[in-house]
């Protein structure tokens, strides 16, 4: 069976010309990059040259890129290593809709004592910039923000979030593993102090990401050990992972105007084809700035799972926001943040396309998803009882 | 991913008895579009009382889907008296067993069954009168009782994942707790109608239960210790440790074990001894 993954927000395929890259790494080039010798060396120039790359991607400094073991590292590291460098300050703002690996730490927060805002969202997944203003203290330690959302695919205007936050001189820190790849991100340009980004969400391998620190920030480190990066993350390099990130980087930079056009080319064709062919279907986010790539909606009268295990009988790989499919009871709670309402958001779905989708594949969904719609709402008590409804 | 059996996605896939029987005898209705999933069966019962035909039709997930379809199956051909045996454990079981997170698929099918009987008999159902622990789901202390009760329920997540009260907000969960803590005095949580027919499983758990919070507490007060090595079919299989091993009254002691494991869990078991 053809196998159609349109699940690229959650991992992605590592591109051959990235696996490629990678190989010499694990047979040849094996050295530590601090060792005393050919080899050694050998492997220090590779890194070298994989930071220069992500650098460029980033409009950054090489200096300025720390390697990571994944995203969920560079956000821990982030927001704890700069409230650990600030003490003093026991506030931290960041939004209702942020990744868990950002979202799941304020409790953990909330518990050492900090006071914690979380910035409200509308409908469309927008947010609240006048409730951003009026939550900036001389307390506040810290501004996290994401770039753009993981499940709706809505982008927050980080040039204005960033400028506001950093009128009062607060330090910055930006979850953009979703947006990395996907739209330009400029840190020549935007203000932000720090940055998230991951390595399997651009076609490299999992297990790599990237933290981004402003020269200057102050930020206590995560991970105590050697001196690799600059004391900043202990821990022997991940040589052949960092090369990967790097030759993923390049690809990235050099195909992303093309490619964001070609993504958002097919998405639309897929939204419309649903919303034609679908009745009761609502787009999350569709009023907001979206990624290119993200189509998230909600299925009304039938639930996630459902849905998404009869997709995956025809090879369709997507995900969902439903409760059902994350072990939890209720929907996401970045759904829940837009006031979607539960009887909706249970049957949500997002499709997330990447490089390797095709426009047959958008038809190929297309011509199937309306018929396993209809099959799971025909089971539906609530189908029928609205087709009376609207009868009577 | 969750790991359903073949069961499972058979009745997921191909679901028997979807629909409405415009006639019927019973209705229930149970869950909302709100909570995730929902529940609404018919069934058609002759004059002897037995129930001729069931249809459902679901909102949900996989295993609600496959829950409801099972459901139906099982209650087909049988009388309204039978009918009520069905535990929500037996809707699992029919399935292969369901995952533990999705355990309330099943209890929702128990309660449609409960609430179309109901509804035959012409009452209105007693969960209903019984007081609203979780608001987030709706669910009834009753509902929440004969979930601990059936399902030998000891925790809190369990309670969760067989009810879904507590999934929510949270606030419920003092007053889940409450509950718990009086069942577990109250009606020892493990004594089940004596006929009950005991699954492979349940009979574990049951014998692990009882030599948990019973037996072993015992033993260790003289000093000695047991553990469960293996239960097959009826045979109970434990090791004694500490004083107890090389005892030479450890046969008194066996006696004792097997008494109490008859008395808790099935007339049926024996205990031996295996040593190690
Ligand atoms: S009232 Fe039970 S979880 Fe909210």
């Amino acid at each position: 069976m053809k196998v159609v993954y349109m699940d690229n927000n959650a991992t992605t395929r590592v591109d051959p010309l990235v696996v490629q890259e990678m190989l010499p790494f694990f047979t040849e080039t094996y050295g530590n990059p601090s060792s005393m010798h050919l080899v050694g060396a050998r492997a220090q120039k590779a890194v070298a040259q994989a930071r220069e790359k992500v650098a460029q991607l980033l409009n950054a400094h090489p200096d300025e890129i720390v390697f990571t073991s994944c995203g969920t590292e560079s956000d821990n590291a982030a927001i704890r290593g700069v409230l650990e460098a600030s003490p003093e300050k026991r506030h931290l703002v960041t939004t209702r809709v942020e990744h868990p690996a950002v979202w799941n730490q304020i409790p953990y927060l909330r518990q050492k004592g900090y006071r914690v805002t979380e910035l409200r969202v509308d409908r469309e997944g927008r947010l609240d910039l006048e409730h951003l203003k009026a939550s900036l203290t001389d307390d506040t330690a810290l501004v996290s923000i994401m770039f753009a959302n993981n499940e709706t695919g809505v982008i927050f205007p980080l040039e204005e979030v960033a400028q506001i936050v950093k009128a009062r001189g607060i330090v910055f820190h930006t979850d953009a593993v979703q947006a990395v790849g996907k739209i330009p991100v400029d840190l020549s340009k935007l203000p932000v102090d720090l940055l998230s980004m991951s390595g399997h969400k651009i076609h490299a391998p999992k297990g790599i990401g990237v933290l981004y620190i402003r020269r200057g920030t102050k930020v206590a480190p995560f991970m105590i050990g050697g001196h690799q990066e600059k004391g900043r993350r202990g821990g022997t390099e991940n040589v052949p992972y960092i090369v990967g990130l790097g030759k993923a980087a390049e690809i990235s930079q050099q195909e992303l105007s093309k490619e964001s056009m070609r993504l958002q080319g097919l998405r639309d064709k897929l939204e419309h084809g649903i919303l034609e062919r679908i009745p009761r279907v609502l787009v999350n986010g569709k009023g907001a700035e979206r990624l290119p790539n993200t189509l998230s909606c909600c299925f009304e009268y039938v639930e996630g799972e459902s849905l998404l295990l009869l997709l995956s009988d025809l090879g369709i790989c997507a995900s969902s926001g439903s409760a059902c499919t994350s072990g939890s009871l209720e929907p996401s709670h970045v759904l829940r943040a837009m006031g979607i309402p539960y009887t909706a958001a249970h049957g949500s779905v997002r499709f997330s396309l990447g490089r390797f989708n095709t426009e047959e594949e958008v038809d190929f969904v297309l011509e199937n998803l309306p018929g396993i719609v209809e099959r799971l709402r025909q089971i539906s008590p609530f189908w029928e009882r609205r087709a009376e409804v609207s009868k009577g | 991913m969750w790991e359903y059996t073949e069961k499972v996605m058979d009745h997921f896939r191909n679901p028997r008895n979807v629909g409405v029987i415009d006639d019927a005898d019973g209705v229930g209705e149970v869950g909302s579009m709100a909570c995730g999933d929902a529940l609404t069966l018919y069934i058609k019962v002759d004059q002897q009382g037995r129930i001729k035909d069931a249809k459902f039709q679901t909102f949900g997930c996989a295993s609600a889907i496959a829950s409801s379809s099972a459901l139906t199956e099982l209650i087909k051909g049988k009388t309204i008296e039978e009918a009520l045996k069905i535990t929500n454990q037996d809707i699992a079981d029919y399935l292969g067993g369901l995952p533990e997170q999705k355990m309330h698929c099943s209890v929702m099918g128990r309660e449609a069954l409960l609430a179309a009987i109901a509804n035959y008999k012409g009452q209105s159902r007693e969960s209903l009168a019984s007081p609203l622990v979780c608001e987030c789901f709706g669910v009834t202390q009753e509902e929440i009782e004969r979930a601990i009760r059936e399902n030998g329920l000891t925790t809190r997540e369990q309670v969760t994942h067989y009810t879904k009260a507590g999934g929510g907000c949270g606030s419920c969960h003092e007053r889940i707790e409450e509950i718990l803590a009086r069942l577990k005095k109250e009606v020892p949580v493990v004594a089940l109608p004596a006929q009950r027919r005991l699954t492979n499983l349940q009979k574990m758990r049951l014998v692990e239960e009882t030599i948990e919070r019973q037996i072993r507490p015992e033993l260790q007060k003289d000093g000695g210790d047991i553990e469960l090595v293996d239960v097959e079919g009826n045979r109970v299989m434990v090791s004694l440790r500490g004083v107890c091993t090389g005892c030479p009254s450890s046969n008194i002691t066996i006696k004792g074990i097997e008494q109490k494991l008859k008395e808790m869990v099935s007339q049926d078991l024996v205990v031996e001894e295996v040593r190690q």
